[in-house]
């Protein structure tokens, strides 16, 4: 699955239109360079199509969507891009500031650990402390939404990202 | 797929490593392309899976990340994303 996939101008168009909806909805912002956003979305598509899920356009897929969770557009990293560089990693999406033109964007290095690095990093930050809850909280690890429920929502209601990217919190 | 030739002035060996579908990527392909450079490229995600380890394992020892753009300039030096000036100036300097 390394050929060649073909998209079409509408396609790309339509996904432009539905992501523009979503993130402007929910206080997000596509790069206003249309052309520069259009050939990432057209990268979206095609890994869409080769992997069946569309991971970031600008990192190395690994062809195993378990493995690739976190760099799933949005990524796991977009957030925080946008608050420490105006820009996340592929620049598909900038900050208010920088859609304002208050603040240029700045090259993103690269958040994501390496294989080798995840070995030898620190474990996830663990539970606060010991704490009764009468429902589980679950946190999306795309955009920090949380909600107290017996199972995260299908799709986040924030950012639109699906089940799998929830983690429990509490 | 092996490695793509773009024809230009010799300045030794220069690489890119890519992704097909990187935006930054083919920046950085594009400004070799302006500056007339000499250079060989490959699209990572484009190969089969034994060529891709071997591949990586190159990148890796450039840029432990392995992220893309990765460009190596006569096996000294590497530029990791589309850094204008820092290409230019990696290429000019060979």
């Amino acid at each position: 699955m390394n050929g060649v996939v073909d998209v079409t101008p509408a396609e790309i168009e339509s996904l432009f239109e539905r992501l523009k909806k979503d993130s402007e909805s929910s206080g997000y912002h596509l790069n206003p360079d249309e052309t520069f956003t259009k050939e990432l979305i057209r990268g979206l598509i095609i890994n869409q199509i080769r992997y069946g899920y569309a991971s970031c356009p600008c990192r190395l897929s690994e062809g195993d969507k378990w493995k690739d969770l976190d760099i799933i557009c949005p990524c796991d990293y977009r957030d925080p891009d946008l608050s420490e560089f105006g820009a996340c990693y592929c620049a598909l999406y900038v900050s208010q500031a920088v859609l304002k033109k208050e603040k240029q964007p700045e090259p993103v290095p690269e958040r994501r650990l390496s294989p080798d690095e995840k070995l030898t990093s620190s474990p996830p930050r663990p539970p606060l402390g010991v704490m009764t809850v009468a429902y589980p909280v679950w946190r999306c690890k795309v955009c920090g939404y949380l909600c107290a429920r017996e199972q995260p929502p299908d799709v986040c209601p924030i950012c639109k990202a699906m089940k799998e990217r929830f983690e429990r919190f509490l | 797929m092996a490695k793509q030739h773009v024809d230009g002035k010799d300045k030794g060996k220069v690489e890119l490593y890519a992704l097909s579908t990187c935006v930054w990527c083919k920046m950085t392909k594009a400004l070799l392309e302006k500056m007339d450079v000499r250079f060989d490229y490959v699209y990572v995600d484009q190969l089969q899976a034994e060529e891709k380890e071997k591949t990586l394992e190159e990148v890796k020892r450039w840029n432990p990340k392995c992220s893309f753009p990765s460009l190596v300039v006569n096996g000294k030096k590497c530029v990791i994303g589309y850094k204008e000036d820092e290409i230019k100036a990696a290429v000019d300097a060979a």
